[in-house]
């Protein structure tokens, strides 16, 4: 009985954390509902349409216009169906919303068009938003610009993130996995581009994985490092490294040449400029993007990651 | 009369100034009918760029990321804004309304020729911000967004306040006309079902759209003085535009699916030969949905309002649906027993029932709670909308447009080929929405230019790729509307009076309808619908 099916149905994702199936039950009340309505106005329609359909010998038929029990019986049936829908889906959207006390808490922040994930450890974690499966975790959202909406479809779970406030929402993994997540309100020319993933691990693997990102892999080669910041940081949904023009300016081959300013006079692309692009972006406004659209990484980016991406800059000539 | 009338209100007088300064209802709905059928098309052709933009996961096969974003509120702001609002009233109601009620012309005939040149002005405005450069927010405008992109955002919102002046004197018109100018003996439980419809959404209109004007002018004032409200960075609360937006713009899908419901009440009996079932329920109830649907903007917020909130808005939402679904069993009931002959109109009504059918219960899905949370901002909202507004509100348009069009030019289209286009478009629609329930309860969420490298990218694909095909279809079938429609009005057979044999009054006046509508002051003998109590003869052979 696919009610249970936990693998991916027709309609409906895999069902990956406690509230899923809950949630699917009653969307497949409410669809097996709707089968049984629309094959009443099917039938109606084409069952009459086929029997009473004028023909030149058509006599008139009598029938009323009118009939106060038929009609209060069905506007009964379907207000009672209605209300149990209502009160199924409101005690389920409780459930969704009370974070469970004591839950993992971990920041989430969202901005054009990046998601990254502070840990309670110390760190912080781009794109990626690891959790150790059957866990409570309490997110704490918040976004550095526009609106973003927080979605993981296995999960059941969406929070719209409202600039200057915190959003909270909270999710039970029960299977360990990768899954995608995706922004789902609308956040301007890369929203689509605006993806992550949650990847659940094992109790152990996740302790061995918080080991492993507090301390910096000095055997991994600067440029390496830089070249997965770029991505995971999410800088490739503006900056090209094929020379081509997107909402910032592309990479390739900006190392050592003047970058042309709006404002100031040109500067030279070298450490100090690429650092402080990353931290404080609004002071380097190169002409043609002068829409001012990169979000400061202060907080969000280790030393080492800046480093690699200056490293990784000077690669691409 | 069989016979087309010679003089009639489109040769009444010919030069372009008596139609730019006409004050003729008829000739305004005409105006109408031509500017909202041409931002239709603009309309459609945006989303077929979209639907072929999508065809494939990457991103940039036709368009680049920005045009996207720029098409798909242009999209949503052309239909909604210069389309479906002044579809049914303004156009339809226009030329119908008067002649319905058995008077020369509405209240306000100067107001009437005003309402349509702030349409246009808007308009115009609209496409200012077209050519400048586009806006990419959404129809919605959702701040802080809005406030901070560097697209054309002020027209386009500045367009949106003028073009809802012309929807309130459009309203005006219709109430002060339906209380003051029934003619003698039109009693309000004898008036049509579509005057009762229209009446319902001019009650909107007017206490609606000016909450959706004052948003907009703040939302221009916060972008020129810097005024706080809506953008958090200067102080304000992004919520609270969504709710002065939703304030209106749920009640604005009343505005734009009651006058529908009205015309399918007309078109169910008129074809059925059979008084309507539950005339008092169904008048009653489209009152009643134009005053709850005022408590039910918050059920565009699920996921960003408060749980309290949420709760109260989902159970009113339900209250307020019950009567749009019973309505449909009132239409089925209609064809109990009847006797009915299928021409192009009545199959947009049979369209009608079964496509909002599907919209209204795939509705019961996004007002529920929880459910909501995993549906909402995906494909399903985008595919639920649709069935409402193109499947419900656009094909009970077209119904209307076939049912009137002999009214209007006095002559009959092609009935063949209008039936294959009815056809075609209900295969059409079908094809394009119902992979999108799928691929929205799937998790592919709205308003993404590519979805390549997701989990589901395949599934995607699949049923976008069916999507697009449907969206084909559906343009055929407009394409082929639009030559026959065009070719009728030289060449098509003349229609006379009342080619459907139907009760109203305005079948009771020659087609093309004269000037001052009536030869003679129209009688009333019988009720709109008393089909068991007498048979009129058809003016065609059929």
């Amino acid at each position: 009985m696919f009610l249970n099916a936990t693998e991916q149905t027709t309609w409906l994702p895999q069902q990956a954390s406690t509230v899923a199936s809950e949630v699917d039950s009653l969307f497949y009340f409410i669809y097996y509902w709707t089968i049984i309505f629309l094959a009443i106005v099917a039938f109606c329609v084409f069952y009459f349409s086929w029997k009473y359909r004028n023909r030149d010998n058509t006599k008139k038929l009598k029938s009323s216009s009118h009939n106060t029990i038929l009609e209060v019986t069905w506007t009964f049936i379907p207000f009672v169906l209605v209300m149990i829908v209502f009160f199924w889906g409101a005690g389920t959207y409780m459930k969704m919303n009370v974070i469970p006390y004591g839950a993992m808490e971990i920041n989430v922040t969202a901005q054009k068009w990046a998601w990254n994930f502070k840990y309670k450890e110390g760190f912080a974690n781009p794109r990626d938003l690891v959790v150790p499966v059957n866990t409570p975790i309490k997110l704490v959202m918040q976004s550095q610009d526009v609106l973003h909406s927080f979605y993981v479809p296995e999960f059941r779970v969406k929070m719209d993130i409202i600039p200057n406030r915190y959003m909270m929402t909270w999710f039970e993994a029960t299977k360990v996995g990768e899954y995608d997540l995706l922004c789902t309100e609308y956040c301007g020319a890369s929203h689509s581009e605006m993806l992550g993933k949650v990847i659940v691990k094992s109790q152990e693997d996740y302790e061995d994985w918080v080991e492993k990102a507090n301390v910096i892999d000095e055997s991994i080669p600067l440029v390496e490092v830089g070249e997965t910041a770029y991505k995971k940081h999410a800088c490739n949904t503006c900056h090209s490294i094929d020379g081509s023009s997107m909402i910032g300016p592309s990479f390739k081959g900006i190392w050592n040449t003047m970058a042309e300013h709006v404002s100031t006079e040109d500067k030279l692309v070298d450490e100090n400029y690429i650092r402080e692009s990353i931290l404080y972006p609004q002071k380097h406004i190169v002409k043609g993007y002068e829409n001012g659209n990169m979000p400061s990484y202060k907080g969000l980016i280790k030393d080492r990651e800046i480093e690699g991406v200056i490293e990784y800059i000077k690669s691409l000539k | 009369m069989r016979e087309y009338l010679e003089n009639n209100y489109l040769n009444d007088k010919t030069t372009i100034r008596s139609w730019l300064v006409t004050y003729d209802h008829k000739r305004i709905g005409l105006m109408y009918l031509f500017a909202i059928m041409f931002f239709f098309a603009v309309g459609g052709i945006l989303a077929l760029m979209m639907r072929l933009e999508l065809i494939t996961p990457a991103g940039g096969d036709l368009l680049d990321k920005n045009t996207y974003n720029v098409f798909y509120t242009l999209h949503g702001a052309i239909m909604i804004f210069m389309f479906i609002i002044p579809s049914v009233p303004a156009a339809m109601g226009n030329i119908i309304l008067p002649i319905m009620l058995g008077t020369k012309d509405v209240a306000f005939p100067k107001l009437n020729l005003a309402s349509w040149y702030v349409y246009v002005v808007g308009s115009a405005i609209g496409i200012f911000s077209i050519v400048s450069g586009g806006v990419d927010t959404g129809w919605t405008f959702y701040t802080p967004y809005s406030s901070s992109t560097d697209t054309a955002v002020m027209s386009m919102t500045f367009a949106v306040f003028v073009l809802g002046f012309s929807s309130i004197f459009t309203g005006i018109n219709f109430i002060v006309t339906i209380h003051k100018m029934r003619a003698p003996g039109l009693n309000w439980f004898s008036l049509p079902l579509f005057v009762w419809s229209l009446y319902a959404t001019a009650l909107i209109q007017i206490l609606a759209t000016p909450v959706i004007a004052v948003t907009m002018i703040l939302l221009i004032m916060e972008r020129t003085l810097q005024v706080g409200i809506f953008d958090p960075a200067m102080g304000g609360d992004p919520v609270l535009f969504q709710h002065f937006f939703w304030f209106y713009s749920h009640p604005a899908v009343y505005i734009m699916i009651l006058p529908g419901m009205g015309i399918i009440s007309e078109l169910i009996s008129t074809f059925s030969k059979k008084k309507i079932f539950g005339y008092t329920y169904i008048a009653a109830s489209t009152m009643a949905i134009a005053l709850f649907g005022f408590l039910v903007w918050g059920h565009h917020m699920f996921t960003s309002q408060s749980e309290f909130a949420a709760l109260i808005f989902s159970v009113i939402t339900y209250l307020t649906a019950l009567p749009s679904g019973v309505k449909i069993f009132n239409w089925l009931a209609t064809l109990y027993r009847a006797r009915i002959s299928f021409e192009a109109p009545m199959l947009y009504a049979l369209n009608f029932l079964l496509l909002f059918a599907i919209g209204g219960l795939t509705g019961i899905f996004l007002g529920t709670l929880s459910v909501d949370v995993m549906l909402h901002d995906t494909y399903f909202v985008v595919a639920h909308f649709h069935y409402v507004m193109m499947g419900g509100t656009v094909i009970a348009f077209l119904g209307g447009l076939h049912y009137w069009w002999p009214k209007i030019f006095g002559r009959m289209y092609s009935e063949k080929w209008a039936r294959i286009s009815a056809i075609m478009i209900f295969f059409g629609f079908n094809l394009t929405f119902i992979p999108q329930f799928i691929m929205g309860s799937l998790g592919m969420p709205r308003r993404y230019w590519q979805y390549d490298g997701l989990k589901n990218t395949d599934v995607f694909h699949f049923y976008h790729q069916l999507s697009t095909i449907g969206s084909w279809f559906i343009a055929l079938s407009f394409l082929i509307m639009l030559v026959y429609l065009i070719h009728s009005i030289k060449n098509g057979k003349v229609a006379g009076s009342n080619p459907w044999g139907a009760l109203t009054l305005e079948w009771q006046t020659p087609s093309p309808a004269p000037a001052h509508n009536f030869l003679e002051e129209p009688k009333i003998t019988h009720g709109p619908y008393d089909y068991d109590k007498i048979e009129i003869e058809r003016t065609i052979d059929k």
